[in-house]
C-alpha cells in the first residue's frame, strides 16, 4: 500500500451510508466531511441515533453489508482511499493503523477468552507471535494502561473486571498494534463520573505520548471542552458545523450546537434552569424536508421549511457551519 | 424419539413484549397480536398447515368421506393383496384394507393427542401460574418436581406408566394412555408459563392491579393469564403433535392402544415382520403419522414465528 | 467452579432419589396385586412369589421396598428376568457395548451434520441455504422413530438394499451405520436450529465487531469468536438428546434387531416382563442423570462466567 506520509492523516470526504431494511432505507449519514491530523483530537458531538457510530464503523469498514451500504465518498488513510481497497488490505489497516474502541466494555469483549488472550491474538494473528510472547506483550500493555497487577490478571476474564478496568483492556487492546489513528465511541458513557474523568486522562496521555490521531465521539458536550482541538457536531446524519474547539465555545454559529452549549449544566450559571433542546431527532426513515432541523430550531424561518441550507459555508479558515443563518446566530 | 425433543426445539417462545416494536414508525402502533396476525396470513407454512390440520380433522371426524370400506372386515383371501378398487394401498397380512384402516387410524389417535394435550395444558396452567406467580420457596419446590419429572426420558415413564393404567387387556385402552401422556406432558407448557407470568407480573398494569387490591386469583386470571396466554398455545400446539406421535409410540411398543383400537402406530408394527413380501402397510400409516406430526408443529412454529419479532 | 460442581452433585443426588422414587412409584405404588402387575397377564405360581419377594420385597411398606430397591440398583443387584431366567445386571453388561458402540455412531454423525449446517444458516439467516435448512428440520423434527426406523428399513434396507435389514452382535461399524443415522436423525433438526439461532445471535453480538475491528480475518472472526461461543447452548444440549436417544434406541434396536438395551427392554415390554423392565429402566434413569451432570460440568468449563461465579 502507497500511503503518503505527507498526506493528512485521515480525510473522510463527503461520505454516505444508508440501511436497506424491511421497514424502508434509514439514510444514516449523508455527507459527512471530516479531517484529522496527527496529534489532534477531533471531538464527533451530537444527540444519540444522530450518525457518529455509523461514521466510524464505516471508517473502521466493520459495518455489516446488508442491511448498511456506503454509497458515497471517499476515506482517505494517508492519502489512500480505504473503500477502494480490497478486503484483505482493508483489514491490515485495522488494528495495525486504525484502532477502535467502544462504548460497553463488557460486551465488547468476548466473555469467554481471557483478556490476555484477546489482546495476544493481535500479536499472534498480526504479528506472527508465538502464545507466549503475545502474551507477554500483553502483560506489557495492561502495565502500559495502569491495570495493577497486571502478571495475574492477564488471565482473567471480561466478566471479573470492574468497568472502567475492562475499559482499560480495550485501550490496551487498541494500542497493540501502535495505530496512529484512534476512534474511541463513547468510551466513558458507561461509567462512573469519577472513572470517566480517569478513562479521558489515560486517553489523553497515550495519545500524547504517541502522537497519535484521536477522534472521540461523544454525546456529551461537557467532555470534550478539555481534551478536543477541534470539534464535528452531527445532526441527522450531517455534520452542521466544524470548528477549534474554542470558537465553538465562544461563537457557535449554528443554533443546534448554540443549543447544545446552553444544555450544559454549568456552574456559573446556578439557580438558571438548564435548557433542554426540545423534541427528539428526526427518524431517519422521515427527516423533515428543508433544514431537518426546523422543527426544533429558534432561528426557523419559511426558508428552513422549504430549503435545505447550503451544506458548508466557510466562515473562517478550518471553520464551517451549515445553516441560512449563520450571521444571526454568531450575532454579527 | 423425536418427539421430547421436539418440544425443546420450541426453544421456549418469551412472553410477548409490549411497546411499539423496532423499526416500526411510532405514529400508528400496532398491537402484537394485529402484527403476528399480519405476518401469519402471509406466511405459507401457517396455511399449508391449516388445511393439512382441517384434512385430518375432516378425517378424523366423518372418514366415512373418504372411503365406503370398512375397515375392520378384513377378508384373508386378501392377504397381502395389491391395490383394487375402493382399496388404492392394496391389502395387510391378515387382509385388511389398508386405505380404510390409515383414514380410520386417525380419530383414536387425534382423542388421544387432544384430550392429552388438555390434560397436560390444565396441569401445566396451573403449576406454571403458580409457580410463576407466588415465587419464592412454593417456586423453588415446584421447580425441583419439573426436573425430577425431566430426569426421567419421556418414553421411559410412559412405558411404566402406561403399563400402570391398562388393567383391561381387551379395552382400547384410550383413556389410560391419554393419562399416561397428559400426566408426563406437561413439563414444557409449566415452564413457559411460570417465565411467562414472571414478566407479566413485573409490568405496570398488574402492579396496578395488585395496588387496588385484586385477589391473587383475579390478578392471575384477569390480568395475567391473557398476557402470557400466546406462548403457552404455541407450546400447546406442538404438543399436539408430540402427543400423537407418542401414542402411536406407544401402541407400537404394545403398550398404548390396544383390542379394538385403530393406530398407525399398531398398524406399523404389524407390518413390521412382512415387509419383505408387501412394504405398503407399512408405508401409508407412516406417511399419515408424519404429516399429522408435521402439521401441528408447523402449526405452532409458524405461530411462534409471528409472535417472536426477535426472529425476523 | 468448586462451589459450581458440589451444588451440582447436590441437586444430582436429590434428582437422582426424586427420579428413582418416581419410576418405582410408577410401578408399585397402589397396587391391588403388586406381584401380578409384575409378570403381566402370566399366572403365577407361589414359589414365584416368594422369589419376587425376595427382589422387591413387596409386603414391606412402601417406603422400605423402596430402600431395598434403591440398595439393589446402587450394588448392581437388579434381580432376574421372567422371560430369560438369568440375572438382569448380566444381561446389561452384555447388551451395553453395542448400544453405546451405535449412540456414539449417531452422536457423532448428528453433531458433525447439525454444527456444520447450523452455522452456515445462522451466518447467512434469512438465505436459500437457511430457508432450505429450516424446512427439512421441520419435516425431520415431526418424524416419529416409529416412522423413521421401519421406513429406513424398508426402503435402504430392503428395497435399495444398501444397508443391511438386520444386526448381529459383532457387527460393524457400516453394519451400524443405518440405525446410527435413524438415531442422529431424532437429534439432528434440535441441534441444528440451536445451533444456528445461537450462531445468528452471536453474529450480532458486540465482541464481533470488536474482533473486526481487531483485523482479523472472517475465517477466524466466526471460527475462533463466534463458534466458541454459539457452542455452549448446543453442548447443554447433548443431555436432552441422551434421553432422546435412549427412547429412539427401544424403538430402532428393536426395529433392526441390535441385541442392545433398548432391544432388549422392547423385548421385554413386548413380553410383559415385569422385572426386566423396571431394572432397565431405572439404570438407563442413572445413566441419564450421569450424562447430565457431566454436561453440566463440561458447560461450566467452556463458560468462564459459571466456572467463576
Ligand atoms: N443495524 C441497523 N439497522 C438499521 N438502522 C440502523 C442500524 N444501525 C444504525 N442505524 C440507524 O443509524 C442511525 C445512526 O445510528 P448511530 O450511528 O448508532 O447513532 P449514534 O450517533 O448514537 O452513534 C440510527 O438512528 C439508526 O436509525
Ligand atoms: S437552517 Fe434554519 S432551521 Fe436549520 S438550523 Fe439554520 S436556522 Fe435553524
Ligand atoms: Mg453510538
Amino acid at each position: 500500500m502507497n500511503f503518503d506520509p505527507n498526506a493528512p492523516l485521515l480525510q473522510v470526504n463527503d461520505m454516505h451510508v444508508e440501511f436497506r431494511t424491511r421497514d424502508g432505507v434509514a439514510r444514516a449519514v449523508t455527507g459527512v466531511n471530516l479531517i484529522l491530523r496527527p496529534g489532534e483530537t477531533l471531538a464527533v458531538l451530537g444527540e444519540s441515533g444522530c450518525g457518529k457510530s455509523v461514521t466510524a464503523q464505516a471508517i473502521m469498514g466493520i459495518l455489516d453489508t446488508p442491511p448498511a451500504h456506503v454509497t458515497k465518498g471517499e476515506v482517505l488513510y494517508r492519502g489512500v482511499d480505504l473503500l477502494k481497497l480490497p478486503e484483505d488490505e482493508r483489514r491490515q489497516v485495522r488494528a495495525n493503523r486504525i484502532a477502535m474502541i467502544f462504548q460497553d466494555a463488557l460486551s465488547a469483549l468476548n466473555p469467554v477468552y481471557s483478556v490476555g488472550y484477546q489482546i495476544g491474538e493481535l500479536f499472534r494473528t498480526h504479528r506472527g507471535l508465538s502464545r507466549q510472547e503475545a502474551k507477554r506483550r500483553a502483560v506489557d500493555l495492561l502495565d502500559q494502561v495502569r491495570i495493577p497487577d497486571a502478571k495475574n490478571r492477564v488471565d482473567d476474564y471480561p466478566h471479573q473486571f470492574s468497568g472502567g478496568m475492562r475499559q482499560r483492556v480495550m485501550i490496551a487492546m487498541a494500542l497493540a498494534l501502535d495505530p496512529d489513528v484512534l476512534i474511541a465511541d463513547e468510551p466513558t458513557t458507561a461509567l462512573d463520573v469519577t472513572v470517566q474523568a480517569q478513562i479521558m486522562g489515560l486517553l489523553a496521555e497515550v495519545q500524547r505520548e504517541r502522537n497519535m490521531g484521536l477522534v472521540l465521539i461523544t454525546h456529551d458536550m461537557g467532555v470534550v471542552a478539555d481534551v478536543a482541538d477541534t470539534i464535528a457536531v452531527m445532526y441527522a446524519g450531517k455534520v452542521v458545523e466544524y470548528a477549534p474547539v474554542y470558537d465553538i465555545y465562544a461563537h457557535p454559529a449554528h443554533p443546534y450546537t448554540k443549543a447544545l452549549l446552553e444544555s450544559i449544566p454549568r456552574l456559573d450559571f446556578k439557580g438558571r434552569g438548564l435548557n433542554v433542546i426540545r423534541g427528539l431527532p428526526p427518524a431517519l426513515t422521515d427527516v423533515p424536508r428543508g433544514c431537518p432541523f426546523h422543527p426544533r430550531c429558534a432561528y426557523a424561518r419559511d426558508v428552513c421549511r422549504q430549503d435545505p441550507p447550503p451544506p458548508a459555508y466557510q466562515i473562517a479558515p478550518r471553520r464551517i457551519a451549515s445553516c441560512h443563518f449563520i450571521r444571526e446566530v454568531l450575532g454579527v | 424419539m423425536s418427539d421430547l425433543n421436539a418440544v425443546s426445539a420450541v426453544e421456549a417462545p418469551g412472553p410477548a413484549p409490549t411497546g411499539p416494536r423496532h423499526g416500526g414508525s411510532p405514529a400508528k402502533p400496532r398491537s402484537l397480536a394485529g402484527d403476528a396476525w399480519l405476518d401469519l396470513r402471509s406466511s405459507k407454512i401457517f396455511w399449508v398447515a391449516v388445511v393439512l390440520v382441517a384434512v385430518i380433522l375432516l378425517m378424523a371426524v366423518w372418514p366415512s368421506l373418504f372411503t365406503s370400506a370398512d375397515p375392520r372386515d378384513c377378508v384373508l383371501a386378501n392377504k397381502n393383496a395389491g391395490a383394487a378398487s375402493g382399496a388404492p394401498f392394496g391389502f395387510d397380512f391378515q387382509g385388511c384394507n389398508v386405505y380404510a384402516k390409515t383414514i380410520y387410524g386417525a380419530r383414536d389417535s387425534l382423542i388421544v393427542g387432544l384430550f392429552a394435550t388438555l390434560l397436560a395444558g390444565v396441569i401445566g396452567l396451573l403449576f406454571g401460574l403458580t409457580a410463576g406467580y407466588y415465587g419464592g420457596w412454593l417456586d423453588a419446590v415446584l421447580s425441583r418436581f419439573i426436573d425430577v419429572v425431566l430426569g426421567v426420558p419421556f418414553l421411559l415413564a410412559a412405558i411404566v406408566l402406561a403399563n400402570r393404567f391398562s388393567t383391561d387387556p381387551d379395552a382400547t385402552n384410550i383413556v389410560p394412555v391419554i393419562l399416561t401422556l397428559g400426566l408426563l406432558g406437561w413439563t414444557t407448557s409449566a415452564r413457559v408459563m411460570r417465565s411467562a407470568v414472571i414478566s407479566a407480573k413485573g409490568q405496570d398494569y398488574v402492579a396496578a392491579a395488585r395496588m387496588l387490591g385484586a385477589s391473587p386469583s383475579r390478578q392471575m386470571f384477569r390480568h395475567i393469564l391473557p398476557n402470557s396466554i400466546g406462548p403457552f398455545l404455541v407450546v400447546l400446539t406442538i404438543l399436539l403433535g408430540i402427543n400423537i406421535a407418542s401414542e402411536s409410540t406407544l401402541s407400537y411398543l404394545g403398550v398404548g392402544l390396544k383390542g379394538d383400537a385403530i393406530s398407525w402406530g399398531i398398524a406399523i408394527a404389524e407390518a413390521g415382520p412382512y415387509i419383505r413380501t408387501t412394504a405398503a402397510p407399512l408405508i401409508w400409516p407412516s406417511v399419515f403419522l408424519a404429516v399429522t406430526v408435521l402439521a401441528f408443529i408447523m402449526l405452532g412454529d409458524a405461530i411462534r414465528d409471528a409472535f417472536d419479532p426477535k426472529l425476523r | 467452579m468448586f462451589r459450581y460442581i458440589v451444588r451440582r452433585l447436590l441437586q444430582m443426588v436429590l434428582t437422582f432419589f426424586g427420579a428413582t422414587f418416581l419410576v418405582y412409584a410408577l410401578m408399585f405404588a397402589n397396587q391391588d396385586d403388586p406381584y401380578q402387575a409384575l409378570v403381566g397377564e402370566r399366572p403365577l405360581s407361589e414359589s414365584q412369589r416368594i422369589a419376587l419377594n425376595a427382589q422387591y420385597h413387596l409386603d414391606d411398606p412402601f417406603l422400605v421396598q423402596y430402600w431395598h430397591y434403591v440398595r439393589g440398583l446402587l450394588t448392581g443387584d437388579l434381580g432376574t428376568s421372567l422371560t430369560q431366567r438369568r440375572p438382569i445386571s448380566e444381561m446389561l453388561a452384555e447388551a451395553w457395548p453395542i448400544t453405546i458402540k451405535l449412540a456414539l455412531l449417531a452422536v457423532l454423525i448428528a453433531a458433525v451434520i447439525a454444527v456444520s449446517a447450523g452455522v452456515l444458516s445462522g451466518i447467512r439467516r434469512g438465505g436459500v441455504f437457511d430457508n432450505v435448512t429450516l424446512v427439512i428440520t421441520l419435516i425431520v423434527l415431526a418424524m416419529p422413530v416409529v416412522v423413521l426406523a421401519p421406513v429406513a428399513q424398508v426402503v435402504f434396507g430392503v428395497q435399495l438394499g444398501w444397508f443391511p435389514v438386520t444386526v448381529t452382535r459383532d457387527a460393524g461399524l457400516w453394519d451400524l451405520l443405518l440405525p446410527a443415522l435413524v438415531l442422529g436423525t431424532l437429534v439432528i433438526a434440535t441441534e441444528l436450529r440451536v445451533t444456528r439461532s445461537s450462531v445468528a445471535e452471536n453474529m450480532r453480538a458486540d465482541y464481533v465487531r470488536t474482533a473486526r475491528a481487531k483485523g482479523l480475518t472472517n475465517k477466524r472472526v466466526i471460527g475462533a469468536h463466534v463458534l466458541r461461543n454459539s457452542l455452549i447452548p448446543v453442548i447443554t444440549l447433548i443431555g436432552v438428546d441422551i434421553g432422546a436417544l435412549m427412547s429412539g434406541a427401544i424403538i430402532t434396536e428393536g426395529v433392526f434387531n441390535i441385541p442392545g438395551v433398548g432391544f432388549n427392554l422392547f423385548r421385554g415390554i413386548r413380553a410383559e416382563d415385569g422385572p426386566l423392565v423396571v431394572g432397565f429402566v431405572s439404570v438407563l434413569v442413572i445413566v441419564f442423570l450421569v450424562i447430565n451432570l457431566i454436561v453440566d460440568l463440561l458447560y461450566a468449563a467452556l463458560d468462564p462466567r459459571i466456572r467463576y461465579e
